[in-house]
């Protein structure tokens, strides 16, 4: 089976909690995880609810493959409609929380209504409780994480809990489990603050014991890692560098989005990449990076475990930031390095640290103070307005404005409503590197033309995560196109976007893809679950997964315009690079994406294509 | 040749598939809370260790066991705990100086490593070679490998 076949309702209104059973027939059209808990959210919740209303549903989601053998199978998803965006949003995050959530003998936990005091969830096994949590409102993840540990005597219980920016409800803020990972995008963070739900803890000794073939199961999860050690990306670049040592590489393909998207390359580039993080400082001889760490069940590792440099500015009255602790990963390097035009490797670090203590997404902040920064030097905002000098470069206003944001302090409040509403506020909303109100992350789509359809398409708003196709137009996999050329781009993206829904409702990690296509993780679905798995299927559920949250948002109120990129990148060309001289070509694909879709030129799925995938 | 489980904590990640590996093979279930070797975190190292049993050769829990159900695997030199023997008295997870033998309230028994007869889960599940499984007489051979590197590199 793999399911538990259970899930955990928990009604923050009336305070109760109660088991029901998995509707397997939806397991079987949806999988698991990303697929299964949209929909359950679809079939749940109003597309027009306000996000931050006690209507809005908050569910955390194993898939079949979370808490068994197979590689990376420890990750869970937060489906909700997103504040940020308005879409449906749905993040995933490794750690051990998703494992143990399975272990304790659930496949999801529904969140519903809104509690009057703060208040926690804690899971054992099958008993489930919402317990106070006013001793802990108003302080981090890390603080909430260690404290709930402590009162119930047991350090083997496994937390995801937000912190002060969720509680907060800055639009970007996440949800942290096993202090430095999180579901870190669309806001999923302020959800669970508006419901007054701090924490979620939870302790599971049952274990998973349904695999439904365990000695098939056992043979071909084993080949499977055998594929991701021998594959030159997940066997050793991630492991050794980690996802950074994309920083010099796209950098150098003029796809490195600069000072707000100003530029395409960051002179600087080298000094906030894999490389610099290996590299002794000069300030005290030792290297930034300790180590790699895995996630749960995962055998590639590419995690970073970082130490600051003891006597940077941001942390040298603070050593409470001084011992080993997450980062950087690429996408927070850019953000909140290249973004701002920021060079200062302990100041990046700092900024992450922060987000992670207090439950931010460090893309959508960084790319938030980016915007911040040129309405700084265009004089739209000035000192006395953000309470700093904030140019372009500034590690000290990088460093102040994530306390200030995290802390829900002076312009902090503003910069938590993300770049798109603080933008129009001001008067310039062309300035806000965003679709659907969600952050570019860091891949410029005048560089990587597949990417700007990605960010334009991406149901939960600009995201690298729903089609990588970084992947295919940077690293050739599974085969090389073209980064410059709009040329088959549309079904790239489309083909990427299937598959990776697919993965994401495995529960599995995406990172596997880089050696893994559907062909690999379907021996490993079809040996643990019940029913027939074969890739068409998977392929099919992919597809299907795609077309229900597409359906949401136009529910929701999105339209064909909401599916385009800001005019700084159709408009402004690519300054220098191999890309000097194009736009993103967004607006030539898109038409061709909605018809290789089986959409209307709205955008809309048409009936025949939605009878086909039973919606 | 009787051989030793092999920890070297600077390889490991934290991943936990010996975790899984150790609770799939001695009760069939992917379950790190059964898990007879356990990975502990120190976070502000950043460090990752698995921990397990050493099988001392005059072991705390066989010679503290009142009903003899901890025996010597004379193969393998693991310390074995009879299922159908034991009386779940606990007095060997006392006497145990490394807490390596636990209670499990499931089975009213103690449990702890048995080298899996010989072929031990973890060793064989663990990615980077943190958990290795070489020859008893021999588990500093990697140690002195690094340290004979050394000695021969006149840059030093």
């Amino acid at each position: 089976m793999a399911w538990t076949r259970q899930i955990l309702r928990v009604n923050l209104t009336k305070g109760t909690c109660t088991s029901e059973p998995l509707n397997m027939e939806w397991a079987m059209d949806y999988l698991g995880s990303r697929g299964l808990a949209s929909k359950y959210l679809v079939e749940e919740i109003d597309p027009k609810v306000d996000p931050l209303s006690a209507d809005n549903k908050l569910i955390m989601a194993t898939g079949p493959m979370t808490g068994t053998i197979a590689s990376t199978g420890g990750r869970y998803t937060v489906v909700t409609k997103g504040p940020l965006t308005g879409a449906i949003a749905c993040s995933n995050s490794g750690g051990y929380f998703g494992a143990e959530m399975k272990f304790a003998g659930w496949d999801m936990i529904i969140f519903e209504g809104k509690s009057s005091k703060p208040v926690y969830l804690m899971v054992e096994n099958d008993k489930a409780e919402l317990r106070d949590a006013s001793h802990l409102w108003g302080t981090s993840t890390w603080h909430t994480e260690e404290q709930i540990k402590k009162e119930n005597q047991d350090p083997q219980i496994r937390i995801s809990s937000i912190g002060k920016a969720g509680e907060n409800q800055v639009l970007f803020s996440c949800v942290v489990n096993d202090l430095h990972r999180a579901a870190g995008r669309s806001g999923v963070g302020a959800v669970m603050g508006s419901k007054n739900l701090k924490a979620v803890a939870i302790r599971g000794t049952k274990g998973v014991g349904n695999v439904e073939n365990p000695a098939e199961f056992q043979k071909v999860t084993a080949e499977k890692k055998q594929i991701l050690a021998e594959n030159a990306v997940t066997g050793e670049g991630l492991p050794t560098y980690g996802t950074q040592v994309l920083m010099n590489v796209i950098n150098e393909m003029g796809a490195l989005p600069t000072r707000n998207h100003k530029d395409v390359a960051f002179e600087s580039a080298n000094d906030i990449s894999a490389e610099a993080m290996a590299k002794p400082r000069e300030s005290d001889g030792k290297a930034h990076l300790v180590t790699n760490q895995a996630c749960f069940g995962c055998t590639i590792a590419c995690g970073r475990i970082s130490k600051i440099d003891k006597d940077h500015f941001s942390v040298v009255q603070k050593p409470q930031y001084h011992g080993a602790s997450g980062g950087l990963e690429y996408e927070a390097a850019w953000a909140l390095g290249a973004a701002n035009g920021v060079k200062d490797l302990e100041a990046l670090q700092y900024a992450n640290l922060i987000c992670n203590e207090q439950g931010m997404d460090p893309i959508s902040f960084g790319a938030t103070i980016g915007a911040v920064m040129e309405m700084y030097e265009n004089g739209t905002l000035d000192e006395k307005k953000i309470g700093v000098k904030a140019p372009f470069g500034s590690a000290e206003a990088l460093c102040e404005l994530v306390d200030m944001t995290a802390n829900g302090e002076g312009f902090g409040v503003e910069i938590g409503l993300g770049s798109k509403r603080l933008c129009e506020k001001y008067g310039q909303p062309e300035l806000s590197m965003s679709v659907k109100g969600q952050e570019f992350p860091a891949y410029d789509s005048r560089g990587i033309q597949g990417m700007g359809l990605t960010y334009a398409t991406s149901n939960r708003g600009a995201c690298h995560l729903r089609s990588y196709t970084v992947a295919s137009e940077v690293l050739g996999i599974p085969v090389k196109t073209d980064p410059l050329t709009t040329e088959g781009k549309p079904g790239l993206v489309m083909a990427f976007q299937d598959a990776t829904a697919a993965f994401d409702a495995s529960g599995l990690c995406i990172f596997t893809s880089f050696a893994w296509g559907l062909g690999d993780i379907q021996p490993q679905i079809d040996a643990a679950c019940e029913g027939d798995w074969s890739e068409a299927k998977l392929q099919e559920v992919g597809e299907r997964i795609w077309n229900m949250e597409k359906l949401f948002n136009l529910k929701a109120g999105f339209t064909k315009e909401d599916d385009q990129l800001p005019k700084r990148l159709t408009t402004e060309p690519a300054k220098e690079g191999p890309a000097k001289g194009l736009v993103a070509g967004v607006p030539e694909m898109l038409p061709e994406y909605y018809e290789i879709r089986g959409w209307d030129k709205e955008g809309v799925p048409t009936a025949e294509k939605l009878k086909s995938l039973g919606l | 040749m009787q051989k030793s489980l092999y920890i070297d904590p600077e390889k490991c990640t934290g991943c936990l598939q010996c975790e899984m590996a150790c609770s799939f093979e001695q009760t069939g279930v992917f379950n790190p809370s059964q898990s007879r070797i356990k990975v502990f975190s120190f976070e502000e190292e950043g460090r990752k260790v698995p921990y397990t049993c050493t099988q001392c050769d005059e072991a705390w829990c066989m010679q503290a066991c009142p009903v003899d159900s901890i025996k010597l695997d004379a193969a393998t030199g693991a310390k074995v705990v009879q299922d159908d023997t034991c009386v779940g008295c606990k007095v060997c997870t006392i006497s145990c100086p490394f807490g390596t033998i636990n209670y499990v309230v499931e089975t009213g028994k103690v449990a702890k490593c048995d080298l899996c007869g010989g072929d031990p889960a973890c060793a064989k599940a663990c990615p980077t070679e943190a958990i290795t499984f070489v020859d008893a007489n021999w588990t500093g051979l990697d140690k002195m490998r690094k340290w004979a590197a050394k000695a021969n590199d006149a840059s030093l």
